[in-house]
């Protein structure tokens, strides 16, 4: 039995020891926002937040994750209005959808290590996360505006985001 | 005269491997009763726990699926397999019948209970630095330590390296006995560090290249060396490092497990941060990077660090856009979300490849390790964890990938036969 906590649930799993994160996510625990891409950590499209940094799921086995903490795109703002969700509906992001979750969980975490990202920035950190649609313009454009809602908001002293 | 020569050199033969018997004669030391846990003062054992901790103990002497200190672990001495034995208070399989007097010889003499003499892969060419006060308290903690029935493992050595005789001759060549002699030039703290550092911790066995009959080089001190499937850095002055190992780095990666700028403790260094040195209080961590501080001259590059850390953080910044360099593609899908430092100083929690030692030491060992196995929550930083790449790459891909990373984060020369590495490395796991 491995033990952690999904999007704020404390849940215990039963499987084999390298079954992969993302595969306990959505065939086990049953929540689907978390997208298999390449099954390779090659993609991007199953970044989950562990213990608040933006990992590649499919290539993380259970046994790594024990009392760890994860959070997945349903996790991310408990009325789906994190910043970067409503950036994303602002600027029209997505286009097929597919990597959306994952590309969002990335930015966020990387929201947190550089709230007032640069292009290289962003560039350097979003490259991992494809976008088959090529979305990458309108993705840039969204995370900044995130991240000034967050500048804005952290002024405010208002809203603090996880 | 060819029989009387002969007749000579017989003599000479018999008369050699007699006197290493009788050199190598020791006494057996009477067996004990065994004590009871509850004869040793509770603040004696509290410090031999302590000290156990310095000396790493439980890392040699517990089997993956084994109790504590009951031995059975296989090290790999390049002259066969030599298992660890219990040192549990067993009366048996373990040490319960071993006297003070008789635990104290085999740390400072290599010599068993029964006077036969034991094997260096045991470190008692640094455990004979420990005081005797020390020896004290540590025997009061093995001998507390819950019993275990744990035989031991017949060593796997070929003749004639497996006559414990002949440890005599290998001790007349390498071993000096004696504790530690303080340097009166230098501060009590560092001698406190070299203390333990040259004592019980035995840094050296691991990071000393040894010679062609297993014993540290002499004029090699901390020059760094190969040791099962990893390299452990040099920790003096021919460490290759970006950024000096100061006291305060030294401090800090000895605490935590990693530091922004030289990256995180990974393999059996993991262990000797998180089980062993835990164990000890700040000052006496601190003593330990004070003595390597000194050791590494360190302070004589402290000057030119601004500057260093000035040409890390450019080859970190290298543009991706236009990186048409083999294996850059493989860097930005899987490395650079997680490794990417903007700025002009690395985040503690983004370890910055350009500092990093496993991409500037001399052996690529230690970072295709990383690579294949990835980074558990246990090791380095607390909780920071990076997963394997063992599934996604094959070896000509992580070979690419290493070659990339030396060639743009460091100025070092490129590595050879990484192919090979990494496939003998991926065979053989760590």
């Amino acid at each position: 039995m491995t033990k952690f906590t999904i999007n704020g649930q404390t849940v215990s799993v039963d499987a084999a020891d390298d079954t992969p994160l993302l595969w306990v996510i959505r065939d086990i625990v049953g929540i689907k926002g978390t997208k298999f891409g390449c099954g390779i950590g090659m993609c991007g499209a199953c970044t989950v937040h562990i213990d608040g940094r933006a990992m590649r799921s499919c290539i993380t086995p259970l046994t790594a994750i024990a009392d760890s903490t994860i959070v997945t795109i349903e996790g991310l703002d408990p009325a789906g209005q994190h910043p970067l969700q409503k950036a994303w509906i602002e600027t029209q992001t997505p286009q097929c959808g597919y990597c959306q979750s994952g590309q969002i969980m990335q930015a966020a975490s990387m929201l947190k290590d550089y709230p007032n990202p640069t292009d290289a920035d962003i560039d350097n950190i979003m490259s991992g996360n494809l976008c088959r649609c090529m979305a990458y313009a309108r993705i840039r454009r969204a995370i900044k505006l995130a991240a000034t809602e967050l500048a804005g908001a952290q002024t405010a002293g208002a809203i603090s985001h996880d | 005269m060819v029989r009387r020569l002969l007749k000579g050199l017989l003599a000479i033969v018999v008369v050699g491997i007699v006197g290493i018997f009788v050199l190598a004669w020791r006494p057996a030391i009477d067996p004990i009763e065994p004590v009871a846990a509850a004869q040793f003062p509770a603040d004696l054992v509290a410090k031999g726990a302590v000290l156990a901790g310095a000396g790493n103990c439980l890392t040699c002497h517990t089997a993956a699926t084994g109790k504590p200190y009951a031995g059975g672990v296989g090290l790999d001495s390049g002259f066969g397999k030599i298992f660890s034995t219990n040192i549990t208070p067993d009366p048996d399989t373990g040490i319960g019948r071993w006297s003070e007097v008789a635990f104290a010889r085999a740390m400072h003499e290599g010599v068993l209970r029964d006077g036969a003499q034991m094997f260096p892969a045991f470190p008692y060419d640094h455990f004979t630095k420990v005081r005797d006060e020390d020896i004290h308290a540590l025997y009061a903690f093995l001998m507390t330590r819950p019993a275990v029935v744990s035989a031991a493992i017949p060593n796997q050595l070929p003749f004639p390296v497996s006559v414990r005789a002949l440890q005599a001759g290998w001790k007349l060549l390498f071993f000096s006995k004696g504790v530690y002699q303080p340097d009166a030039s230098k501060s009590e703290e560092w001698n406190r560090g070299a203390y333990l550092a040259e004592g019980l911790a035995h840094c050296a066995s691991c990071h000393t290249p040894r010679n062609s009959f297993g014993a540290e080089k002499s004029g090699a001190a901390y020059a760094g060396a190969a040791i099962d499937g990893w390299f452990a850095p040099a920790l003096s002055a021919a460490s290759k490092t970006p950024m000096p190992w100061t006291a305060d780095e030294l401090f800090v990666y000895l605490r935590s497990g990693a530091t922004a700028l030289h990256g995180s403790a990974a393999g059996a260094m993991s262990e000797v941060v998180h089980d062993s040195l835990a164990k000890l209080g700040d000052s006496d961590v601190h003593a330990i990077a004070t003595y390597f501080a000194d050791i590494n001259q360190s302070t004589t590059r402290v000057a030119s660090a601004d500057q260093a850390l000035e040409k890390a953080m450019t080859l970190a910044h290298r543009d991706i856009r236009d990186d048409s360099a083999d294996g850059a593609g493989l860097y930005i899908a899987a490395c650079a979300s997680c490794h990417y430092n903007g700025g002009a100083t690395p985040l503690a929690i983004r370890p910055e490849l350009a500092l990093n030692s496993a991409i500037n030491g001399p052996d690529p060992a230690n970072l295709i390790h990383i690579i294949l196995e990835g980074i558990s929550k246990k090791d380095g930083m607390p909780v920071v964890f990076m997963p394997g790449f063992a599934n996604t790459f094959d070896d000509a891909e992580v070979a690419t990938l290493a070659a990339y990373l030396r060639h743009t984060r460091s100025d070092q020369p490129e590595w050879k036969d990484l192919a090979e590495t990494v496939a003998k490395i991926r065979k053989h796991g760590s």
